[in-house]
């Protein structure tokens, strides 16, 4: 494996994806650099969006519950703890929010950046829309992990036990879908589904047995974890996630450029210097990674990976420069935004994550095999 | 990044011009087995600086197959591909996109990127280095020749098949590698652009480029190339100028359908016509 000099995403020669408004060739041909003048695209316009409704939705959430406490308030205590002014809030209010609230809602934002971001990496690796780990049983392969450790009670690597064992069975899964869902370089969207279902029902089977052999206490555990909830979110459960989220979110961006010139085809890919077996290898990495931090704590959910890259690539086109943290981004609105109404529209029960995004997700992830279908003509 | 992107720059040696006629690209008794079939039997064959090669023979002789060995797309069985002077496996990836670009018999895309980002996909081996520069110029300038400027906004799926391999073609050509591999790139494309994409190989091989071409139009090949290979079951059956290589005994035998081949009135070029 040859070190291989990254085409710098940094400095990549293209004018960022925000230009997608193609200039006219004579502008094209314009001296290196002009392009980055231009005022602020699309894409910026995007980014800074979507970093804005976070923040909002993050400090709102913090507020929201059944102990509610005002914006004003949240923002004062934030201060407060990071030294810079603000006034702490009385002992109840306090606690709720840095014990309760907070967790959680750091939590919604790191599961739900890995689940978008892994969206959109399986779908440029795969080259092929309809890959999401959820759909493919990237997932599933990981719960088997997280379940089984759970199960035979596991407590080897401590805090982080369940996030590894779900690491290390979804790295193996989606080894597994890759090599039996790609043929000649391709994954057929036929192929890949079914991939998915077989998958799914194996990693079904597997959770199943584990759950049979389980006792009580470890049974009650698994199924609050099964039903996708962010409800138990501690700062300790923020810990278990955060290395494997952390080191997959910041090693992504990099491969973005790579992730579109593979859209061309693996050959074509490799005629314009991207060492595609090397590529293949770090993202299937970093696709465990993040989809294992997302299983380990709030069990399957799915189609968050796959809503958030198609409507960004819908606002902003394909290229994965803004795709792949973008989706990072708006993975964590929509999950931050799923768990406060999963909390709050049926106040005080609460309607399982899990449940509410395959309710939103489900029909769209239809329309979007429709929409496949008819693109190419059928599946045969 | 940047200074992965600096360092980069620094460890690959950029390609150095070279006079006419030197061998960009040599194959050396190359064997290439797929499955059970020996696809490639022993075809020896230089690309040189600054003329135009045309690969022809029948379907399955192994055209195809030789231009993946010499793009280093697969190892050959037996014997060597050298490329710009070196064993091919001995280039990197990224070294190698400076020095070939290939055209592949069907441009497909996952997703529906801009026609303008598709050929801008081209210039990526040179992100971090001096010719970066050209980036734009290059782009403007395949596109121009290509005449897929028109729809530069328009995504690559929304195209027809003449209009893909067209932007395919930009894509390979703004990438300005030295050596240039084309497989079929004038199957679906229309008289008028079939001569457009030959005089670009023309032009690119008088600019100093080597250009191997797959083509099953033996009248374009005959017209246009420099020197004609001609593939029979894996291995070279002739080479040379096309006036001298396509000989009516030779392409009947080798296609297994007689033909008739007579000088065009005007110029002189020979014309292959099946006989009938």
């Amino acid at each position: 494996m040859t070190a291989t000099p990254e085409p710098a995403t940094t400095q990549a020669p293209t004018p960022a994806p925000a230009i997608r408004k193609q200039p006219p060739p004579e502008e094209a041909a314009a001296p290196p650099g002009a392009g980055r003048k231009q005022p602020p695209g699309r894409a910026t316009l995007l980014t800074g969006g979507l970093l804005a409704a976070l923040v909002l939705l993050c400090l709102l959430s913090a507020g929201i519950g059944a102990y509610g406490i005002p914006l004003g308030d949240v923002l004062s205590s934030v201060l407060h703890r990071t030294g810079l002014g603000g006034a702490a809030l009385d002992r109840v209010g306090e606690s709720v929010l840095w014990n309760v609230r907070l967790p959680r809602v750091v939590l919604a934002l790191l599961v739900g950046a890995s689940l978008g971001c892994a969206g959109a990496l399986t779908q440029g690796v795969f080259g092929n829309p309809l890959a999401e780990p959820g759909v493919i049983g990237i997932s599933s392969g990981a719960a088997v992990g997280a379940v089984a450790s759970i199960a035979l009670g596991l407590s080897f690597f401590g805090n982080w036990t369940v996030t590894a064992c779900a690491f290390v069975a979804g790295l193996a899964t989606v080894l597994l879908v890759y090599v039996l869902s790609r043929s000649g370089g391709r994954t057929e969207v036929v192929t890949l589904i079914l991939t998915g279902i077989a998958v799914n029902a194996f990693a079904g089977a597997l959770i199943g047995l584990f759950i049979f052999f389980a006792d009580n206490a470890q049974i009650t555990q698994i199924t609050f974890w099964q039903l996708g909830s962010l409800a138990q979110a501690t700062w300790p459960k923020v810990l278990a996630v955060l290395p494997c989220a952390v080191a997959g979110l910041a090693v992504a961006p990099f491969y973005a450029r790579k992730l579109d010139l593979l859209a061309l085809g693996e050959r074509p890919a490799r005629h314009l210097g991207v060492d595609v077996e090397r590529l293949r290898v770090v993202l299937v990495l970093v696709v465990a990674l993040l989809t294992a931090a997302a299983v380990a704590v709030a069990g399957v959910i799915t189609f968050v990976g796959l809503l958030v890259p198609h409507l960004l690539r819908m606002a902003n086109g394909p290229g994965h420069r803004l795709l792949v943290p973008g989706s990072a981004l708006g993975g964590a609105l929509a999950l931050l935004a799923g768990d406060l109404a999963a909390r709050t529209v049926a106040a005080p029960a609460e309607l399982p994550l899990g449940v509410l995004t395959a309710l939103f997700g489900s029909p769209f992830f239809f329309w979007l095999l429709r929409r496949t279908r008819r693109g190419q003509g059928g599946w045969a | 990044m940047t200074i992965t992107a600096l360092f980069a720059a620094r460890r690959r040696s950029l390609p150095a011009p070279v006079p006419a006629g030197t061998p960009l690209a040599e194959a050396r008794d190359l064997h290439v087995r797929l499955g059970q079939r020996e696809v490639l039997a022993g075809v020896g064959l230089v690309a040189r600086a600054g003329e135009v090669l045309a690969l022809v023979g029948p379907n399955g002789a192994g055209k195809s197959t030789l231009l993946a060995a010499l793009a280093a797309d697969l190892r050959p069985d037996r014997g060597e591909v050298r490329i710009d002077g070196r064993p091919a496996h001995e280039w990197s990836a990224p070294e190698l996109a400076l020095r070939r670009a290939v055209l592949p018999q069907a441009a497909t895309l996952s997703f529906p990127f801009p026609v303008a980002e598709v050929v801008r996909m081209g210039r990526a081996p040179w992100a971090g280095t001096p010719l970066e520069d050209e980036d734009g110029t290059a782009v403007a300038a395949a596109m121009a020749a290509t005449e897929v400027a028109g729809f530069a906004a328009r995504p690559f799926s929304a195209l027809s098949g003449g209009e893909r391999a067209r932007v395919a073609l930009a894509r390979v050509l703004a990438q300005r590698a030295p050596l240039l591999l084309l497989d079929e790139p004038t199957a679906a494309l229309d008289l008028r652009h079939q001569e457009l994409v030959l005089r670009i190989c023309r032009d690119r091989a008088s600019a100093g480029d080597a250009v191997v071409v797959v083509l099953h139009d033996l009248g374009l090949a005959a017209a246009h190339a420099d020197r004609a290979a001609v593939l029979h079951e894996g291995s070279i059956a002739a080479e040379g100028p096309p006036a001298e290589v396509f000989g009516a005994g030779l392409l009947s035998r080798v296609y297994r359908q007689p033909v008739e081949v007579l000088p065009h009135p005007r110029t002189g070029v020979p014309l292959v016509i099946p006989e009938r």
